[in-house]
């Protein structure tokens, strides 16, 4: 049952088999509808599943997670588009202080399967608002949480988990893979959707990193590979919650770590995994935890993304350093 | 107001339904009596009870010449942005009256708060269009000095820049300074939390401030219907200011409409909220599809009501312009795009250290520091320039 498709049409599949699944699960956003939504992640849906579960809603934010929390409160189960990155945040209110919290003031007596899709991140050229990597933001916020497939099979499967998911999920699609294509094996039965993996084997460093980075991190370990240097790349996949325990084995096998994002280094995801695996191994630890990723200013013009995004020889660098040690 | 008016449109069995057509729902609102017309589709001169103008052949060339020009920049860019030279670019095509009537109602010391389409705004505020485009080229995130022309730069986050506005009225009352500030925003953006917000507050603080919405009838792929049951201009009446709607392809009505909602501003009498009743000729910006959910019939139909060609027949009626006058402009027009063209061409790249620049105004040791280490690891490579620096870290 292996195809090969986009990440983007893996996407799409996934939405469709959710809405074949479960007839209590909506899309809601802008321009999903006719459009199919500006990356037609929800393309064919509309005409498909009709305006009833595919559906074009104001131009508001908040407007939208708030209403889908009303439509879960009622028994739905919505599945939300945010257009771009930055322009979660007029949604953020309702995000942070409705839809995270209130499975916890109701005592448990309510759900919210709420899914808040997100394309997010760099390398596409694109104006400003429409680059940003902000998922610290979300994962800093108890009881959301929050995961970013890397590749097409994740991508299929870790959003029907997410749609499963009785919590709310922030779902962070890296838009500058929506086109990248990949084997999807839409039979196999997936594993935990917060699990890591281990992308790649390697014994001298293990690079941990998600959604755009991953790629980015396997190359570096083939360019190491021809330097005679052995790179482990962990998947994170989930990052509230996060799975140490298996970054936490390979740090042991590796004795370095280094953690690679776009999002600004601080107070990044790097640096809670930095904290944790300090404390979990500190003994195995050959070298500091290094992290390699965005720095304390605004994403930058397009012209110069590719400067601040990084890439395989930033990478490498913080290989090297923790090499050095 | 009550929803009457809008509901009064088809028959009841056509209103019960979810949606209108899109025609029956376009003709349903051009019909509307509300809607202050000074020039019609036709190039005829009428009258209007509350709104007049009277202006001198000059100043009607001035205007279609104005339209003119900023059509040509436009299409230019759009050209550009073909050719690899801008990454994007968001068309104002048949937006012209909309935006040379209203820009040109404001005096120099009135503040501008445009969107990301106020190409023709800024024309009539002096704002070099070189100045526009390095936003969309991607060489910076805005590229114009605000106060050098009162004009704001274009905000991309929708409607967030309607507070502003409110806020920047707020002080010019505070102020007691005789001035106005225009807020723009689209259709779409009239569903956003922060433009009623802006209503608000602009309302319960008496600001000067004039809202200025140019309902082009789609935000992106979804029509009027989907952002608001009500027209929009009667949406002021909620809020307890006044609001209008203006045939936005006539820029006389245009002028008048916005210099007395700005007077109305300056002297006190608080905020207003202009809807100009227009179309988005174009597709939404150069990466938009628009076959995939709008009609041609739709677009055919408002083709009929150009901006440009109306003022045209109108002066050529009346014998207000030369041949000569038209040959100018064409000349103006052909060195304009070519100066545009030019310019954006010869546009350099940043240097890769403005990164860090203006991250704050009072500095950083954080952004200094990791200024320092990107430096140093540029300098690692074979090539040194850090400034011009390749791609690929
Ligand atoms: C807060 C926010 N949400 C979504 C977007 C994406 N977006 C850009 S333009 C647009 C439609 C705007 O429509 P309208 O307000 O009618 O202005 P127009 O583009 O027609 O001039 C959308 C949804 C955005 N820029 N900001
Ligand atoms: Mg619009």
């Amino acid at each position: 049952m292996t195809q090969t498709m986009a990440v983007a049409k893996a996407l799409n599949e996934s939405l469709r088999k959710a809405l074949e699944n479960d007839p209590k699960v909506l899309i809601m956003g802008e321009d999903v509808g006719k459009l199919g939504g500006v990356f037609r992640i929800t393309d064919g849906l509309y005409k498909d599943f009709g305006e009833g579960r595919v559906i074009d809603t104001p131009l508001a934010e908040s407007g939208i997670v708030g209403t889908a929390i009303g439509l879960a409160l009622r028994g739905y189960r919505p599945v939300v588009e945010i257009q771009f990155d930055g322009f979660v945040f007029p949604a953020y209110d309702q995000i942070v202080t409705q839809l995270a919290k209130m499975h916890a003031r109701a005592l448990g007596k309510i759900k919210l399967p709420v899914v808040i899709r997100i394309p997010y991140g760099g390398g596409i050229g694109a104006v400003e608002h429409h680059s940003e990597s902000p998922e610290a933001l979300f994962a800093h916020v108890p009881g959301l949480k929050v995961v970013s497939p890397s590749n097409s099979s994740d991508a299929y499967w870790m959003l029907q988990q997410a749609i499963e998911c009785d919590d709310p999920v922030i779902f962070f699609e890296p838009k500058r893979r929506y086109w990248d294509k990949g084997e999807v094996d839409v039979a196999a039965l997936p594993g935990d959707l917060h699990r890591a993996v281990v992308a790649q084997q390697g014994t001298d460093v293990t690079l941990a990193a998600y959604g755009p980075m991953v790629k980015v991190c396997l190359e570096a370990a083939a360019a190491a590979a021809n330097e005679g240097r052995s790179l482990e790349v962990v998947d994170l996949r989930s990052l509230s919650p996060i799975d140490f325990d298996t970054i936490e084995a390979s740090v042991r096998r590796t004795g370095r770590l280094v953690v690679v994002h776009e999002a600004p280094v601080f107070y990044g995801a790097g640096a809670e995994i930095a904290a944790r695996i300090t404390e979990r191994c500190f003994y195995h630890l050959e070298a500091p935890v290094l992290r390699v990723g965005g720095f304390h200013a605004p994403y930058p013009p397009a012209r110069l993304e590719e400067e601040y995004l990084p890439g395989l020889d930033r990478v490498l660098d913080a290989v090297d350093r923790a090499l050095a040690f | 107001m009550s929803v009457k008016s809008t509901a009064a449109g088809g028959s009841p069995a056509k209103s019960r339904g979810r949606t209108t057509t899109r025609g029956t729902a376009a003709k349903r609102r051009a019909g509307e009596p509300g809607l202050v017309q000074l020039l019609t589709p036709e190039g005829e001169r009428v009258e209007h009870p509350d709104y007049a103008i009277d202006l001198t052949p000059e100043e009607l060339r001035g205007l279609y010449r104005d339209m003119v020009l900023t059509r040509r920049f436009d299409a230019e860019a759009i050209t550009l942005q073909r050719q690899g030279e801008l990454g994007l670019w968001a068309s104002l095509l048949g937006q012209e009256a909309a935006q040379i009537g209203s820009g040109r109602a404001t005096r120099p010391d009135d503040y501008v708060f445009p969107t990301y389409r106020e190409h023709g705004v800024a024309w009539t505020r002096d704002v070099d269009p070189l100045n526009l485009l390095g936003m969309f080229r991607g060489v910076n995130h805005g590229g114009w000095d605000p106060n050098e022309n009162n004009f704001q730069l274009y905000t991309i986050v929708i409607g967030s820049q309607t507070l502003h506005a409110t806020g920047y009225a707020m002080g010019v009352a505070k102020d007691g300074a005789d001035a106005a500030v225009i807020a723009y925003f689209g259709d779409g953006a009239s569903s956003q939390g922060d433009v009623a917000e802006a209503f608000t507050f602009a309302a319960v603080y008496n600001a000067p401030v004039v809202f200025f919405c140019q309902n082009n009838q789609w935000a992106i792929s979804e029509p009027t219907e989907k952002q608001s049951r009500v027209p929009i201009y009667q949406r002021a009446a909620g809020y307890g200011f006044p609001g209008v709607r203006v045939d936005g392809n006539d820029v006389l009505a245009v002028l008048a409409v916005t210099r007395a909602a700005l007077e109305h501003a300056r002297s006190g009498q608080g905020p207003m909220l202009v809807e100009a009743f227009t179309y988005r000729m174009g597709a939404h910006t150069t990466t938009d599809d628009p076959t995939r959910y709008r009609s041609d019939e739709e677009r055919e139909e408002w083709a009929s009501k150009d901006p440009i060609a109306r003022l045209r027949t109108y002066l050529e009626r009346e014998g207000l312009a030369d041949e000569a006058f038209y040959a100018e402009i064409d000349t103006e027009s052909d060195a304009l795009a070519k100066r545009v063209r030019e310019g954006v061409r010869n546009m350099p790249n940043p240097g890769t250290m403005a990164i860090f620049e203006n991250v704050y105004a009072d500095g950083s040791a954080l952004v200094d520091e990791e200024r320092a280490q990107f430096a140093e690891y540029l300098s690692s490579f074979e090539t040194g320039d850090v400034e011009t620096a390749g791609t690929g870290h």
